[in-house]
Order: structure tokens, then C-alpha cells, then sequence
């Protein structure tokens, strides 16, 4: 008989967050084990700092916790975990803002562990995974967190302005320049001479 | 409709959002225009391939969260604990200041009621 190890994990997962739901610290722990190197890679895309991505993973799942009670199960845990950390990010970045000046040129890279080393879709896109993640963390915030969430994690724009409390326009503008900005970086052109066809 | 105002549209129109009939005529004739596009394109995927690039944090991020955890835990099991002695303290205080206010009052109608009758 063969069975779906997705579907095995996700059922896992499921109970695991029922038990979690009941009180238990020890399914809540299990959670934590399995999602935080997701996590960390999330808070690491969005605050493009591993001091600030580590107290993002800490107080992501504070809030988790917290408000377990209140996971209904309409999306999937991980997309749940998503949201609660995009806001915690959003959180500490404007705190952090309010206290140092940005200096983006110092962006700690940490060991890119991949566990699916995909060669072949890296060498197709035409764009070295680096290459990207570096200009990605390079971008200024605001574009930053909208391009992460949007392009990256497939979030809605109605979710992605819910979590970091803006209009679902001023997501769709930061969007808009984040890619732009993005392209520029990627493709190094500097301005199109307009003509008209 | 020029390349310049297409280049405008496009970050929004990449992932196939409907675009007007003056603009898709426009790509379909321009090939600066189509290879803008197709960048764009490369772009997304290469983002979406960025899901799976899990990123290593450093060993102890594990057990600082779970002990983080462990930390709030026993804050909010004392501050429970606290509201609820609190509780019992104020309950106690409350009885008590209600039993002098009843013992006081009787006192005061038993003494009333005994000047009534001497008079």
C-alpha cells in the first residue's frame, strides 16, 4: 500500500496543531522544530539581518502561541506562521528604523543551505539565486517585505497590507517599485530610449 | 502607445494581469518591449525559486526560541497565579468590610430602636 508522504506530513502537522490548540507546550515545541528554519529563512528575506531575523523567529512564535486558539485551519499552519512573522518584522523594523540608520551595504549573508538544489530551474532563469537574494535583501524595506511576501511566498495583496498595515493600493504601488527597482539592479540597464511604434 | 509607457505597465502586468489592447498590440510589435517582458518574467521565477532556498540559522536559534517559549510560559503561569491570590484578597478584604458595615449597621438600629422605647 503506498501512501503520500506530503499528505502524511500535512496530516502531521494537523495533529500536532490540534494538540497545540488543546494547551500542549510539547505539540507547540514539535511545531517549532519542524517550521523554524522556514521561519528564520523568512525573517532573514525580510529583514535582511540575522540579529533582527533571530528576534523575529523568537517573538513570531510568542505570538503563535499566544494566539494559537485562534488558528481556525482555513489556511494551511505555514501560511499562518507567514503572516504572523511578516507582521513581527514589520514590527521590528520600524522600531529598529526609529533607533539606528539603515545602512543596507552590511547585510549579513548566512550559509545558503538549500535542500532542494534545483541546477537545472536555476540555470533556465538565467539569474543567479545569489545574485538575487543579495539585491533582494538590498532593497529598501518597504519594497523589500511587499516583493518578499508577494513574490516569493505567494501571499495576497489583501493579506500582505492586512500584516503590515497599509492599503491594499500602497501594497500594489510598493510592489510596483520593488520590481522595478529590482529589475534595474538585476539587469544593470540603465534607462530605454522611448519610441513610438 | 510607446515603450516608455509600457515599461511603466509592465512590473504589474508580468504576472498576466489583463493588460489593454493598445499595450498588447504594442508588445506584440516591439521585440525591445517583449524581451522587457520576458525579463521581468525570468525575474518572477527566479524569486519563486527563492521559497525553497532555505537559509541555516546558527545552532542555538532552536533552543533560544523553545526557551523563550518556556520563559513566557512560566511569566504567564506566576502572573495567573498572582491575579488569582489577588483575587482571594480582595474577595477576603471585601467580605470582611461587608460583615463590619452589617455588624455596624445593626448595631446602630438596636441602639436607635432602645432609645425609641426609653422615650
Amino acid at each position: 500500500m503506498s501512501t503520500d508522504p506530503t499528505a502524511e506530513l500535512r496530516a502531521e502537522v494537523d495533529r500536532l496543531v490540534a494538540a497545540a490548540r488543546e494547551g500542549d507546550r510539547a505539540a507547540f515545541d514539535e511545531l517549532v522544530r519542524r517550521t523554524y528554519v522556514d521561519t528564520y529563512t523568512l525573517a532573514m528575506r525580510l529583514t535582511a539581518n540575522e540579529e533582527d531575523a533571530r528576534d523575529v523567529v523568537q517573538e513570531s512564535y510568542l505570538r503563535a502561541w499566544k494566539g494559537i486558539k485562534r488558528f481556525r485551519g482555513d489556511a494551511q499552519f505555514s501560511t499562518w506562521l507567514y503572516r504572523i512573522t511578516a507582521n513581527a518584522a514589520a514590527t521590528l523594523v520600524q522600531k529598529r528604523r526609529r533607533r539606528r540608520a539603515e545602512s543596507l551595504d552590511t547585510v549579513d549573508e548566512p550559509i545558503d543551505t538549500s535542500i532542494e538544489g534545483q541546477p537545472e530551474a536555476a540555470a533556465e532563469s538565467a539569474i543567479g539565486l545569489e545574485d538575487l537574494a543579495r539585491a533582494v535583501a538590498a532593497l529598501p524595506p518597504k519594497l523589500r517585505s511587499i516583493v518578499v511576501l508577494k513574490d516569493v511566498y505567494g501571499l495576497s495583496h489583501e493579506a500582505i497590507a492586512e500584516d503590515l498595515g497599509i492599503s491594499v493600493a500602497a501594497a500594489k504601488v510598493r510592489l510596483h517599485r520593488g520590481r522595478k527597482r529590482l529589475r534595474d539592479v538585476l539587469f544593470e540597464e540603465g534607462g530605454r530610449s522611448a519610441h513610438a511604434v | 502607445m510607446r515603450c516608455e509607457d509600457v515599461a511603466r505597465m509592465l512590473p504589474e502586468t508580468v504576472e498576466g494581469t489583463p493588460v489593454d489592447l493598445a499595450m498588447q498590440t504594442h508588445i506584440e510589435s516591439c521585440l525591445r518591449c517583449q524581451a522587457e517582458l520576458a525579463r521581468y518574467r525570468r525575474m518572477l521565477r527566479a524569486l519563486q525559486q527563492l521559497r525553497t532556498r532555505f537559509l541555516e540559522p546558527s545552532p542555538s536559534l532552536l533552543a533560544q526560541t523553545l526557551a523563550t517559549l518556556e520563559e513566557a510560559g512560566e511569566r504567564h503561569a506566576v502572573r495567573s497565579l498572582l491575579s488569582g491570590r489577588r483575587l482571594a484578597y480582595a474577595g477576603a478584604i471585601g467580605g470582611a468590610a461587608l460583615a463590619t458595615a452589617g455588624t455596624a449597621a445593626a448595631l446602630i438600629l438596636a441602639r436607635s430602636r432602645r432609645r425609641t422605647a426609653v422615650a
